[in-house]
């Protein structure tokens, strides 16, 4: 297909390298299940190889090097489906995977909205989004990242007392999906990191925070140095942290911890939640379930950004939409099998949304805490205290105390609780210091109010 | 050579021809370095599962993943390197890769003198998919789906599924082990959505462990589970909203023992404690809990979801003494930390598989029995939660703070159980919580085999347990002022 000689032209051989034995694969794995009477199929071969190295107290800790690849298909005999999945990609484990998914196609039921997501709504454009940049640092160069960084975190201040190391990683991978609709599609991709977490003390008290940078092209990942000095300047913050009295406040989530927030909306509108009506966002599309001013949106196709992708995992065409406009929850996130179920249309979802972004005002955090004037910033969460079905919400959170718009004294050892549904009500105000290191980007949010249990 | 060697070799090293000889040159290979410790890791798993919902097996699927992985240790620096394939030339890039870790020069160790000890089996070394013919499988999903509707109309979505491992592993280290391991490993589980005029409420329940899967239907078990989830989820739908604050909390029998797990289990892992990097580092013959307090790590019952016959270093599994009677006893520790640390290893090496490094990890853990009744430890508080289920919890074993979050829990009021509320998490230090422990009841039980432990990314199975206790005071962190 054209997307692969496209590939070739713009990437040079190595990517090719990895992806003609992929396409290889991919072609055999359809044959055969063709072969053993699937009436339908859809294949996904991928590769990924990269290293890690840590090191902690100055010296090399660990060298890891990875490189895994994966065979999954799905076959279909008429309305009854069957999996399967194998590393193993010669002749023989092709055949041997295909037929352990038939042997379980023969005894599943009939289910009516089974199936390849529907021909037409098959990806037919592939827009570039310069996803690749391989790294492959040698072991030297991540080393000596490396331990700048940890050098620097560890001189943050002297209450800096050990040291959890510091990790250059870097991996890239390349996968085809394929199905017998005729469709092919090539997708690969970088990503690098560099992550750092040292401990500070305090007569027995001991905290620790981290910092880390990631990104598709390693010259925009922070600098060893940066990254150093954030991972032990917020590791000192953190010294000297107590409880509160158990209150209701307003509460600001850093950016960081605020696309968690996102992230249980996504969970609440996605189409598996909703059509087994497990969800505390049923049937709420149309309806306002954030403050006016609060949009969000999906947009898959940003250069260079960690989740863009042109297709979903079943081949369909991913598109840049609203998903919260003007308060208004406008559509749901759903594969070809939900959005039958629930006689709606796909939305290229399958295996989740790409680049999740809300829209933010011009207030850096500093502005925000004025803003606030006191209450609760919320730095870390701990636990998964999160009810998708009814949206009661309650975890375990650090932080910082806030008065006068001013930071007081570090907080740990309370939750913050309250039910989602309010808590997306509660929307005050959207920081511009974006998080760009994941598939949600968010800058940090005011919430009204929300319980901290504490003293 | 063990009934368990001859089939892991069958697996794992015939296909590709690979032998003794093979293995002393890999070996030889690696050490060829100034490397102190290296293992190989062989490895083959089969995984197969069936999911049910609306009243049919929709899917199911099989998996199969195999590989080596292979490690060198120099001092405090670990290389590693795997592959997915088994192939002699495969393995000797990876050992090339692995022992670039240490400096070259020569190695004290030239050759290694294999010794092949046969250990305890805890479980059968069967392949549990083939412990029951598919159409079985499809049939016992549906009976579970069954009786969760008919326990009441209000049962509006039933989900089930059924899965099997056969995990086959073959370590050989440079220290002369050469041991082997079959393990199987099943689990069920039911989630059910209940719905009463539009409000909803879920309810889960399962259990597994080291067998096959006529145990399932053998026994009422899985039906069991169906009749708990639904009963569950009933309960949540009456709920009120939990409190908010300090207050004693009784936590009920089995699965609760999460509390152990998160509070002090991964603060007494070995590699956290040798980096000085825990909680509870440097505490050893300290009192960290009252002195009702005897906790284990058992890796020896039979049959059970954490139990294992050696662990993924080839040490046999044991039973270790963590906390007694208040006392902190010891860490858990796998091969590379114990030697650092200069203590023995307790068989809590594990990797969740060839392409991880291993680490030390809990197996069963869990607290021995008191000897206060159950209801005379909930007459005993005046305000306060009774939880008795609990969904996940998260620790960070360097300040000690941990949660862990309730599904099913109660108020209680002057000595008596009065109503559901709903989940929340509950708060607290890893090094405190236990000495409020006033209570601890006669009830000791495991819970029913569903647990799974994340650490550095890698997940594998555990198990918990406890008998009924009572906290004097822990944050809940609920929505009532």
């Amino acid at each position: 297909m054209s997307t692969v000689k496209h590939l070739q032209q713009i990437m040079g051989p190595d990517i090719q390298d990895i992806a003609d034995p992929l396409q290889d694969v991919v072609e055999q794995a359809l044959a055969v299940a063709s072969h053993s009477g699937a009436s339908s199929a859809e294949v996904d071969a991928s590769l990924s190889q990269g290293s890690s190295l840590t090191v902690r107290l100055g010296e090399i800790e660990t060298i890891e090097h990875n490189r895994d690849k994966s065979l999954s298909l799905t076959v279909f005999f008429g309305k009854k489906s069957g999996s399967a999945s194998t590393s193993d990609m010669t002749a023989d484990g092709i055949r041997d995977t295909v037929e352990a998914a038939c042997s379980i196609a023969k005894l599943t039921a009939e289910d009516d909205c089974g199936g390849l997501a529907d021909a037409d709504r098959m990806a037919t454009e592939f827009p570039e989004l310069d996803l690749w940049y391989p790294w492959n640092p040698d072991a030297d160069t991540a080393r000596d990242l490396a331990l700048e960084c940890e050098e620097v975190a560890r001189q943050a201040g002297d209450a800096i007392s050990n040291s959890e190391g510091a990790t250059v990683s870097s991996h890239e991978g390349v996968g085809i999906y394929a199905n017998t609709h005729g469709f092919n599609g090539i997708r690969y991709g970088s990503r690098h990191s560099l992550s750092c977490s040292v401990i500070a003390s305090d007569g027995d008290a001991m905290e620790r925070d981290y910092w880390y940078s990631m990104a598709r092209d390693r010259s925009e990942m922070q600098s060893a140095e940066d990254v150093g000095r954030i991972a032990g300047q917020r590791t000192l913050d953190r010294l000297g942290s107590r409880k509160i009295a158990t209150c209701q406040t307003p509460v600001i989530y850093e950016a960081q911890v605020a696309g968690s927030l996102l992230s249980h909306l996504i969970s609440a509108i996605s189409g598996g939640a909703l059509y087994r009506k497990s969800s505390f966002l049923l049937d709420h599309k149309g309806k306002k379930i954030f403050p006016e001013h609060i949009n969000i949106s999906e947009n898959p196709h940003i250069p260079k950004a960690l989740g863009s992708a042109v297709f979903d995992n079943e081949g369909v065409a991913t598109k840049q939409r609203p998903i919260v406009k003007d308060g208004v929850l406008m559509d749901y996130a759903l594969s070809s099998y939900s959005a039958r179920k629930l006689g709606l249309q796909t939305t290229g979802n399958a295996g989740g949304v790409h680049n999740l972004m809300i829209e933010h005002g011009d207030k850096d955090l500093p502005a925000l805490l004025k803003q606030m004037g006191t209450g609760l910033l919320v730095t870390e969460l701990i636990g998964f205290g999160i009810n998708n079905v009814t949206g009661d919400y309650s975890r375990g959170a650090a932080g910082f105390w806030v008065a006068n718009g001013e930071i007081q004294y570090p907080v740990s050892e309370v939750t913050v609780a309250g039910n989602l549904l309010d808590m997306f009500r509660s929307f005050v105000e959207v920081g511009d210091d974006l998080d760009k290191r994941g598939n949600i980007i968010t800058g940090s949010i005011l919430l009204e109010q929300i319980t901290v249990a504490g003293e | 050579m063990s009934e368990i060697m001859e089939l892991a070799r069958q697996r794992l090293l015939e296909p590709t021809a690979l032998g003794d000889q093979e293995l002393d040159r890999l070996m030889s290979q690696l050490l060829s370095n100034q490397v102190d410790y290296a293992d190989i890791y062989f490895e083959y798993s089969r995984h197969e599962s069936w999911n049910l919902e609306e009243g049919k097996v929709k899917s199911g699927s099989h998996n199969i993943d195999q590989g080596v992985g292979i490690r060198a240790i120099s001092g405090e620096k670990t290389g590693f390197a795997y592959s997915d394939e088994l192939a002699l030339p495969a393995l000797e890039q990876a050992a090339n890769t692995a022992r670039a870790i240490a400096s070259g020069g020569e190695n004290s160790q030239v050759a290694v003198c294999w010794k092949g000890e046969s250990n305890r089996a805890l479980y059968a070394a069967i392949d549990p998919i083939g412990t029951l013919a598919d159409r079985a499988k499809v049939d016992l999903l549906e009976r579970v789906e069954a009786e969760a509707r008919k326990q009441d109309a209000r049962v509006s979505q039933v989900m089930a599924s059924l899965s099997s491992v056969q995990d086959i592993v073959l370590i050989a280290a440079s220290d002369g082990t050469l041991a082997a391991d079959i393990r199987p490993m099943v689990r069920l589980s039911v989630t059910v959505i209940v719905d009463d005029k539009g409000s909803r409420e879920q309810g889960t329940a399962g259990g597994g462990g080291r067998f096959g899967l006529t145990v399932f239907t053998d026994s009422d078990r899985a039906l069991q589970y169906a009749r708990d989830a639904v009963q569950q989820a009933l309960i949540k739908l009456e709920a009120k909203a939990p409190p908010a604050g300090m207050m004693p909390v009784v936590l009920g029998h089995g699965w609760p023992g999460i509390l152990l797990h998160e509070a002090i289990g991964h603060g007494l892992e070995g590699d956290f404690n040798r980096k000085g990097t825990s909680a509870f580092s440097g505490r050893v013959g300290e009192k960290v809990a009252s002195e009702l307090c005897t906790v284990v790590d058992d890796a020896t019952l039979p049959e059970r979801r954490g139990s294992l016959s050696i662990d993924d270093e080839g040490t046999a599994g044991q039973n270790t003494v963590l906390i007694e009677k208040g006392i902190l006893k010891g860490y858990m520790q796998d091969k590379m930390n114990a030697r650092l640390m200069g203590v023995a290893a307790t068989g809590n090496g594990r990797r969740e598989s060839y392409s991880c490094l291993p680490m030390p990890r809990m197996t069963n853990t869990y607290m021995l029995a008191g000897e206060s009744d159950p209801e005379e430890i909930i007459a005993s508080v005046d305000k306060g939660l009774y939880a008795v289920n609990f969904g996940g919890g998260q620790v960070d074993i360097t300040s000690g703070k941990f949660v862990f979050t309730s599904s099913e829990a109660y108020m209680i009021e002057k000595g008596k159980i009065t109503y559901p509320v709903k989940g929340a998490t509950l708060i607290g230090s890893g090094p405190e919580v236990l000495t409020q422990v006033s209570m601890v009841g006669s009830d000791l039980e495991l819970d029913h085999g569903v647990g799974v432990c994340g650490k550095d990314g890698q997940s594998v199975p555990v198990g918990v347990g406890q008998p009924t206790l009572k906290i004097d005071q822990l944050t809940v962190g609920g929505t009532e002022v």
